[in-house]
């Protein structure tokens, strides 16, 4: 007999040491979509058993940090908010940066949060970190909404904004929120399995991002020279466009959205390959 | 006839694990060591496996070395070993929660890993909603575990309760419904850690029993336990892994009988390298004063053995190196619980002759030996801790390095109720007639 005819047979796992950087296996992720829908079904249904305080909250932190800056930044400071309502340009920059910064914040948690699952059992890791950001869009779709019912008080009632066509493309704007808060998640995830006190900067850190990111100031109100530079930051771009949507004021130049798309998809690259890396040594390094 | 058909190829299968510095954890840490550098200054943050002396690994462990076999599919093959022996490591490799370090797996099939039940059960939700959480992350579908739900809750034995949150279950049942779940899994190839060493003896049986009829479906177990009767009755073919190697790859009774037989005498010697591994503390100079060499249990003849009955005198054997010259050594050793809980402890500075002499320690290797009276513990398992402390410059200890077993003998082989006490000494009794002395009141 030959001895050798089993090496040609088909194996359907091999596995090895790591070596390469582009050995993804996203097609690992799509098998295990049930898993994703299930985490998030967890989640929505611990959201609900949760006092009635919790999704309430949702309401009243995007009103109370509106307000706040609308005191600070408009009525104090004065800066301008080119001609929008104030309390609309301060309440859209907020409900869009809360979808980001909950996804990264809840995302960048993914390793320490799920280390004694990832060590019992294999499926694909980033199914944590996806499911965090389409968990995230229950409470972003309660804001956008308590948004959406300012805006249309506040046209019922004089203000002179209007709706520009963007509008329809308002789903791409939250999708590349959700990739880019997914990207940056999953960074700054595997860099806290080597530097646990990351954790404490990166809270400091999103204050300080979100401070470029137009929240509290138009883009329009940024230097000429400097106005590139300011672009670069995708989620800069995102709070322009998701504000020229509603209002039809803010920097919608085709080229900064190739930008901030090309930095974009960058950053998720350069996250999921990082985070595919880690993700098979992990459980020896905690 | 049907070839043999060899569904998992593992081959030259090593695992290292890397011990002290990754990383220090933290960011700050890392750039106070790389201040600390640029400056010429000692790093203040080096660990104890930075200063190991010659002849050791370093920082360096194989948790698997070279291990090499072949799965036929349809076989169910055991794997034993002692604590640390490297099981554990290789399923994790197998069901790819850790990458190996060289060496591959093939493996034909669907593969399912038991190495824990009710891996993200989540205590808020109910019964059912769990099921369908664990099957998903076991790997099946929404469609697979509809299809299987009814069999699963009907294994479980939790119709009642399915609709529950889980955090109202009690352990047992947790554990049940955990079990049903993975027992479904119908996947080709199925690998089992202990986990029957969970639940109570009726559901043991039950979770024993279907592991047979998995078995006998013609799916691929591999099993991974210390209950040497599961083994027996369960696996035909059994390896045994032994300080990571694969040290024997037979027959279950053979195997299990080897392990058995050696398994009396060995472990009653931890060698420098168990104990650099284990070792914990506190350094504070680059250059080491004092070093485990060796610890070992023994009998009055010198035999090291670990079990004893409790009517021999125990010694406890601690060889250690002096590397450079000192005034005096402090060696404690510990008798401890399955818990670390100290049932009993000696100093060397509590044998007066000891104390006295601060004679000076010059380089070389020392052996102390401290006697654990005969008479002294009850029948049940005990651990050692040793810890070798040089003032406040270095102080190591090695937790729970050693296991070992103590047969109560009784004192005068009559009535011998083997509770499980830690401490049995013979004590004095007396029993006379009427109530108890009084001392006269007269001097108070």
């Amino acid at each position: 007999m030959d001895g050798t005819y089993r090496e040609q047979e088909k194996w359907d796992l091999v596995i090895q040491p790591r070596k390469q950087w582009f050995d993804l296996h996203l097609q690992d992720l799509w098998r295990y979509r049930d898993l994703i829908s299930l985490f998030v079904k967890r989640d929505f249904v611990t959201f609900y058993k949760q006092t009635a305080f919790g999704p309430l909250w949702y309401i009243i932190q995007p009103i109370l940090i509106t307000v706040v800056f609308n005191i600070v930044f408009s009525k104090v400071a004065k800066i301008s908010t080119d001609g929008i309502p104030s309390f609309l340009f301060f309440l859209s920059g907020n409900v869009a940066w809360g979808y980001f910064a909950s996804c990264f914040d809840q995302a960048s948690g993914t390793f320490v949060k799920n280390a004694s699952i990832f060590g019992k059992v294999y499926f694909p890791r980033l199914t944590a970190p996806v499911s965090v950001v389409v968990i995230n869009l229950v409470k972003f779709g309660i804001q956008l909404t308590l948004f959406i019912g300012f805006y249309i008080y506040f046209i019922a009632s004089g203000s002179t904004v209007r709706p520009t066509l963007f509008i329809l493309l308002l789903p791409v704007l939250i999708f590349q929120m959700a990739l880019l808060s997914l990207g940056m998640g999953i960074l700054v995830s595997s860099l806290t399995t080597k530097y646990r006190d990351l954790t404490f900067v990166m809270t400091f850190a999103v204050q300080l991002w979100m401070y470029a990111s137009s929240i509290v100031f138009p883009a329009s109100r940024v230097p000429e020279k400097f106005l590139p530079f300011y672009m670069a930051n995708p989620m800069a771009s995102v709070i322009e466009l998701f504000r020229y949507s509603f209002f039809g004021k803010g920097i919608h130049d085709p080229f900064y959205i190739a930008v901030s798309w090309a930095v974009t998809i960058m950053v998720l690259f350069g996250g999921i390959m990082l985070f595919s890396r880690i993700e098979k040594s992990f459980m020896d390094t905690v | 006839m049907s070839m043999p058909e060899t569904v998992i190829k593992v081959d030259g299968l090593s695992k290292q694990y890397r011990y002290g510095v990754i990383g220090h954890g933290t960011l700050y840490k890392d750039l106070e060591s790389w201040w600390a550098r640029l400056r010429g200054k000692e790093d203040p943050n080096v660990r104890i496996t930075e200063h190991i002396g010659p002849g050791l690994d370093g920082e360096w462990f194989w948790a698997l070395k070279d291990v090499s076999f072949e799965v036929q599919r349809g076989e169910v093959l055991g794997i034993i070993g002692r604590n640390g022996a490297g099981k554990s490591t290789l399923l994790k490799i197998l069901s790819r929660v850790t990458t190996p370090t060289t060496g591959v797996v093939k493996i034909k099939g669907r593969v399912a890993s038991l190495l824990e039940v009710g891996t993200g059960f989540h205590q808020e939700l109910t019964g059912r909603e769990n099921v369908y959480l664990n099957g998903a992350i076991l790997g099946m579908t929404k469609v697979e575990i509809r299809s299987k739900f009814d069999e699963i809750v009907d294994f479980s034995g939790l119709e009642k309760f399915i609709d529950t949150p889980v955090k109202r279950y009690s352990s047992g049942m947790y554990v049940r419904l955990a079990f049903a779940v993975a027992a479904h899994l119908e996947p080709e190839i199925l690998f089992v850690d202990e986990v029957l060493a969970v639940g109570d003896v009726e559901f043991q049986k039950k979770c024993l029993g279907k592991m047979e009829d998995v078995a006998k479906e013609g799916r691929t177990i591999l099993f991974v336990s210390h209950n040497m009767a599961a083994i027996r009755s369960l696996c035909r073919r059994t390896i045994l892994l032994d300080k990571g190697e694969l040290l024997m790859d037979s027959a279950t009774n053979q195997v299990v009988a080897y392990y058995l037989g050696q398994n009396l005498l060995e472990g009653a010697i931890a060698s420098a390298e168990e104990i650099e591994a284990r070792m914990e503390g506190l350094i504070r100079r680059k250059h080491p004063f004092i070093r485990f060499r060796e610890i070992a249990m023994l009998d009055r003849s010198g035999v090291a053995r670990r079990s004893f009955n409790s009517d021999e005198d125990i010694v406890v054997s601690v060889t250690f190196e002096c590397l450079q010259p000192i005034p005096q050594v402090y060696i404690r050793v510990t008798v401890v619980d399955e818990d670390a809980l100290p049932v009993l402890e000696s100093l060397n500075l509590d044998d007066s002759s000891m104390a006295k002499s601060s004679h000076q320690l010059a380089p070389g290797i020392y052996n102390a030996s401290c006697v654990l009276p005969k008479n002294t513990f009850g029948g049940r398992q005990f651990f050692l801790t040793v810890h070798l402390v040089y003032l406040k410059t270095e102080h190591l200890f090695v937790n729970k390095i050693l296991e070992f077993d103590v047969m109560f003998k009784g004192y005068n082989n009559e009535y011998v109720p083997n509770y499980d006490v830690f401490i049995r000494p013979r004590l004095s009794w007396a029993i006379r007639p009427g109530y108890r002395e009084r001392l006269s009141t007269s001097r108070i």
